[in-house]
């Protein structure tokens, strides 16, 4: 089976607002306290984009920005970031945008907003990253509903071993708004990124990768962190990130229903 | 070194001009547009939709009700035609149903469910009708989960969704999630459904033609929103297959504006450099390119710019967006298999409505369908945030 390396992790939710801050705790060496998230800038984007962006644009690239380090996303600069292909992951993309497009086609005059209209593609995030990074490598974005994360994570392993090249995967969603959040619910914002090497060495750990037969999926011990996990598509990385944050030895079972996603995880 | 080709061992199309291949190729054939002024439920927007007729009537029933919305019956109508879930179920008993992925394409899912349902919210609460199900209808992924359960898989299931590539980018997923093993199989496709978004979307835009649209047109003015379902079973060809493959894929981001292409087409030539540099083919061999060609002025001319500098002006080239509109998110598959179509019968399709070139153009777009022998045929597909695909077809003798 091939591997792939975890080079670097960006993340941003309730009580983990980075890697660097949240590893301890997703170890187990700290206790998880899920404080809501603080308002997050757009610090990557030119001040013009920066007015109107949404919550889920700034979630998506803020957990980016961690991933790829802040030297290599500087705006209209060409650093590293700009050699990474990428994967953007969303169970549901911008349900705000959305929920505005929908509200405005029940009034008289139908006036959808143009921003709004071209905010809410799927792939807004992976386009606006791709701006403020100059990088003109291959993005696809993608949903598997709640398997989300795991079947990005397939994506974006297929696409590192097919350029040969270091890969960005990012998943993210957030709360949507009312009326959606009746038939949807998703209990905080929360974004992963990893910064995926088809080469087999250092870095944080060493994955190994595979659909598998449906079982159990891996679980957390702390119920606020597990709550996170079953309440967010984004966050079904947590097993595999406090494997990570661990250091041990682990098989981490990604997806619920349907097919399963097994990850055999080595410490670095 | 050339990438392992795909054979399209089973392909469907349903689009305005009707249910199925033969539907398609016979329209090809005569010219005849399947625009339509703008008759969708109530939208009152001067401009003209490629439209599939019937699908009002059809709701899904029984253990797929629950998927009930215009897209989902657009992709089961398309599933339906050209024997394709036979071919995909004996795919399923060759490979099992766990090794046949699912990769669909799509940009607005079933957002229509949701636009229907906030038009029914109660008054005194806000809330939305109780019939209304997010997962199965709005949600991006419901078009593949429906796509998936139809054909009884189990395997690799997801939904592209990257605006107007979307269904072209789900070939290079594919691909690569076959080449890592993933699955041996891939069931690919691509289904956008009209909606009331994306009609008065492109309309605040400006970017919806009052007219049918005129690509490379000098008098050019916009696009016609369409839909679509298409469908392609992809497996590894044999040496001595004589089906249609895949040769080659390329994928690119503008990095330049979230709505305007980049005026020099920077990112779609890349997306066309790809594409050869992976079949190893130089451009000169190219018989054919099915351009974006949405029509609107600005995406058509820097479409120019892309080919006139990856392939220069000699390449027979023409937008297909006469006949079927832009089906969006179905845009990538319903021209591949136009494109697979046009290799084995030995047809440049005109750029249907175009009447006389635009001067301030160059790509050799072909006014009058013309019959030759073609081997290698390209088709671009690009979209809102910058993204670009190119597929390069070839016949796996050429």
């Amino acid at each position: 089976m091939k591997a792939l390396t975890v080079e670097r992790i960006g993340l941003c939710g309730p009580g983990l607002l980075s890697w660097t801050a949240g590893r301890e705790t997703l170890a187990g060496g700290r206790p998880y306290a899920p404080d809501p998230l603080p308002a997050i800038a757009a610090a990557l984007l030119p001040a013009n984009e920066r007015r109107r962006v949404t919550a889920t644009i700034k979630l998506a690239l803020h957990a980016a920005q961690e991933a790829v380090g802040p030297a290599s996303a500087a705006a209209s600069d060409e650093g590293p970031a700009a050699a990474l292909p990428t994967v953007f992951v969303s169970s549901g993309g911008d349900s705000e945008v959305l929920d505005k497009i929908c509200a405005a086609l029940t009034l008289p005059d139908r006036a959808v907003s143009p921003v709004h209209f071209h905010q809410s593609v799927h792939n807004t995030p992976s386009g606006y990253w791709s701006i403020a990074t100059s990088c003109r490598r291959a993005s696809t974005s993608l949903s598997a509903y709640d398997g989300s994360f795991g079947y990005g994570l397939l994506e974006a392993a297929a696409l590192a071993w097919a350029e040969a090249t270091p890969v960005l995967l990012v998943a993210y969603d957030l709360p949507l708004p009312f009326p959606l959040s009746d038939r949807r619910r998703i209990v905080a914002p929360f974004a992963v990124a990893l910064l995926l090497s088809p080469h087999p060495a250092g870095g944080l750990a060493t994955l190994r990768l595979a659909p598998a037969a449906d079982a159990p999926a891996s679980r957390l011990t702390d119920p606020e962190l597990e709550r996170l996990r079953v309440g967010n598509p984004a966050a079904r990385a947590l097993p595999l990130l406090s494997a990570i944050a661990r250091q041990t030895a682990e098989s981490i079972l990604l997806v619920e229903r349907g097919r399963g996603i097994r990850v055999e995880v080595e410490p670095a | 070194m050339a990438i392992k080709p795909l054979a399209l061992t089973a392909r469907t199309v349903t689009n305005a001009l009707g249910r199925g291949l033969a539907a398609s190729l016979s329209a090809l054939r005569r010219g005849e547009s399947g625009l339509r002024p703008c008759d969708f439920e109530d939208a009152a927007l001067e401009t003209w939709i490629g439209r599939v007729a019937g699908l009002e009537d059809e709701p899904l029933r029984g253990d797929f009700a629950a998927f009930d919305c215009r897209n989902n019956r657009l992709a089961r109508l398309g599933l339906e035609q050209d024997g394709f879930a036979a071919a995909v179920a004996a795919a399923r008993a060759r490979y099992g149903p766990e090794r046949v992925g699912v990769f669909v394409g799509t940009s607005t899912s079933g957002i229509g469910a949701t636009e229907q349902a906030y038009r029914q919210r109660d008054p005194a609460s806000g809330a939305l009708p109780e019939n209304f199900d997010y997962q199965h209808t709005h949600n991006v992924f419901s078009v593949a989960d429906f796509t998936r359960s139809w054909l009884d898989l189990n395997g690799v299931a997801l939904a592209i969704s990257t605006a107007c590539s979307s269904s072209a980018k789900a070939f290079a997923s594919a691909w690569r999630q076959m080449s890592a093993g993933f699955c041996d199989a891939a069931v690919v496709g691509g289904v956008d459904s009209l909606c009331l978004t994306t009609l008065y979307g492109f309309h605040a835009l400006g970017l919806a033609s009052p007219r049918p649209c005129r690509p490379w047109d000098r008098e050019r003015d916009g696009l016609n929103v369409g839909e679509a379902a298409g469908f392609a079973l992809l497996e590894w060809a044999e040496p001595e297959d004589r089906r249609v493959v895949l040769r080659g894929y390329g994928e690119s981001s503008d990095a330049h504006h979230m709505t305007a292409a980049h005026p020099e087409g920077a990112g779609a030539a890349l997306a066309m450099e790809q594409a050869l540099a992976r079949a190893d083919i130089a451009p000169e061999r190219i018989d054919y390119i099915n351009l974006h060609g949405t029509a609107t002025p600005s995406n058509d001319a820097a479409e120019d710019r892309a080919v006139l500098r990856v392939f220069g002006a000699d390449t027979p080239c023409s937008s297909t967006k006469g006949w079927t509109g832009h089906t969006l998110g179905a845009a990538g598959i319903t021209e591949a298999i136009f494109v697979s179509l046009c290799l084995e019968q030995g047809l440049v399709p005109a750029s249907l409505n175009t009447r006389q070139r635009d001067p301030e153009l160059g790509a050799g777009v072909v006014l009058e369908n013309r019959e030759r022998p073609l081997l290698w045929a390209m088709s671009n597909s690009f979209g809102f945030g910058g993204t670009n695909c190119s597929l390069l077809f070839g016949r796996n003798d050429g």
